[in-house]
């Protein structure tokens, strides 16, 4: 029961730190809006619904890049991830802490990009939401996993979009086929496949990538 | 020895892929990169099982040595996995009339696998050598590996919404004996040379790493 | 040659090429590590006959 106790005050202490800077946040909101605007001029005229979807995925995918790229920014400033590394509990709670914080930061700005998204191009539907949300998790434990990689190397937010891009296609996949498809129920499926998938993958494997 | 067998199986192999078997019945002799391109591919995927087991070695253990060897095999897989792209992309052209075919899922499995094994290196450039390193480094090719069934069952997925399959060629896929032996022998010669070049390549990098050390140990 | 022969040909040859580009970027690096060793040799020569101490009659160590 600590091991939750550990995780639950590690996420607290990221949400409150976010709370109190506000950095992180409102610049993915801020993010995400944008992108969408930008998307607007993007697509030509007779452009589809569908491709408005498409790219609606798009832009939360670099909403996620831009949120984690902050996920261990203040960590490494401050070397409180070389502290929490020597802390006795089980490092896999910075993992799922960690974890925890990043889908609500990435709810938070979903809850604004999908109203935009509303707004400005097509209707969002439940199964587009269930399938957001649960893209979120997939973005947040993978993308937490590899920027803790990153934010041990030299070329830090250069790396950590190499890593991310390629492993969440299945999740963008997911994702445009729950918005558009006959079969949304499908694609959910395999989004909660490959969140179960990667969140233990990425949860066992958290201690290596952060110690010696 | 293992590159002799590689050159062996080949050499047979190749002229039994360009003399020996028949045409196939539909597609005639364009059929015969699939002696090619199917082996590399496999042997590919060959090589980065290989590095996961070598990275799963090294978080086990913490022995590092496995390290190299991991590194080597994601080395040589992502040089198959090259080769893979280039002539199944030879093989669109001959089959559709255009060099890249999104309907083809080993090709796009092999591309996100090119992304993702690339990222590897660039993982392994931007940190400085030593333990940390290597278990980022086994990390990630362990996820490389879970990501190949993951990522095909996505493109299988995304197939029917995004790019709706129009060529539905009437390819056998049983293959005749003739065909399954000239395949067995080529795809046996591929992992041969794979094999060759692994052991040709970690021998070289360990080489270089002893004579560092000699460098140092003399100045 | 059929155009379907010139295809299967190249690609084919692409391999054949890839291979034999890794046997010249592997033969320069052998010579370079030829040349290594050498340079090493040298060095280590020159620092045994540096040192004026005789060095102790080596035991052949069973096992």
């Amino acid at each position: 029961m600590s091991y939750l106790a550990d995780v639950g005050t590690l996420a607290a202490k990221d949400l409150r730190l976010e709370l109190r800077s506000r950095d992180t946040v409102p610049a993915m909101l801020l993010f995400v809006v944008s992108t969408l605007v930008v998307f607007n001029f993007a697509l030509p005229v007779g452009a589809s619904a569908e491709a408005a979807y498409g790219l609606l995925w798009a832009a939360l995918v670099f909403t996620a890049i831009l949120g984690l790229t902050r996920a261990f920014a203040a960590e490494r400033e401050q070397r409180v991830l070389d502290g929490l590394v020597l802390a006795p509990s089980d490092r896999s709670a910075i993992w799922l802490g960690k974890t925890i914080a990043v889908v609500v930061f990435l709810a938070l700005a979903e809850a604004v990009a999908l109203p935009a998204f509303a707004l400005f191009f097509e209707p969002v539907s439940w199964e587009l939401v269930a399938a957001v949300a649960l893209a979120s998790v997939g973005f947040a434990a993978v993308g937490t996993l590899l920027a803790a990689m990153a934010a041990a190397s030299r070329a830090r937010e250069l790396l950590l979009p190499l890593l991310f891009l390629p492993l969440v296609i299945p999740i963008v996949v997911g994702g445009v086929g729950a918005s558009i498809g006959d079969d949304p129920g499908r694609y959910l499926g395999f989004l909660a496949l490959y969140d179960l998938i990667f969140a233990i993958l990425s949860w066992a494997s958290f201690e290596y990538v952060v110690t010696e | 020895m293992l590159a002799a067998a590689a050159a062996g199986l080949l050499l047979v192999g190749i002229a039994l892929a360009f003399y020996w078997v028949p045409n196939a019945p539909i597609e005639g002799f364009r059929q015969r990169i699939f002696y090619i391109h199917v082996p590399i591919a496999l042997t590919a995927y060959a090589c980065f099982f290989w590095a996961a087991w070598k990275a799963l070695r090294l978080l086990w253990t913490r022995d590092q040595s496995y390290d190299l060897e991991s590194y080597t095999a994601v080395h040589i897989g992502v040089i198959f996995g090259i080769l893979t792209l280039v002539t199944g992309s030879i093989w669109a052209r001959t089959s559709w009339n255009t060099w890249w075919a999104w309907e083809e899922r080993q090709l796009v499995l092999f591309l996100v696998l090119f992304l993702f094994y690339s990222a590897y290196f660039m993982l392994r450039f931007s940190v400085d050598p030593g333990p940390r390193r290597a278990s980022m480094s086994a990390v990630y090719a362990l996820f490389g590996v879970v990501l190949i069934p993951v990522s095909f069952l996505a493109i299988r997925l995304a197939e029917g919404l995004i790019h709706p399959v129009v060529f539905d060629e009437e390819v056998n896929t049983r293959l005749t004996a003739s065909q399954f032996l000239t395949f067995i022998v080529c795809f046996a010669g591929m992992l041969a040379l794979a094999a060759s070049l692994y052991v040709n390549e970690l021998t070289g990098k360990r080489v270089d790493e002893r004579l560092r050390e000699l460098r140092e140990a003399l100045s | 040659m059929t155009t379907a022969e010139k295809y299967v040909t190249a690609a084919y040859l692409v391999v054949l090429a890839v291979v034999l580009a890794y046997l010249v970027i592997y033969a320069f690096k052998l010579s370079r590590l030829d040349r290594e060793t050498s340079e090493l040799l040298e060095l280590a020569r020159r620092r045994k006959e540096a040192s004026p101490e005789p060095e102790p009659e080596r035991e052949e160590v069973a096992g």
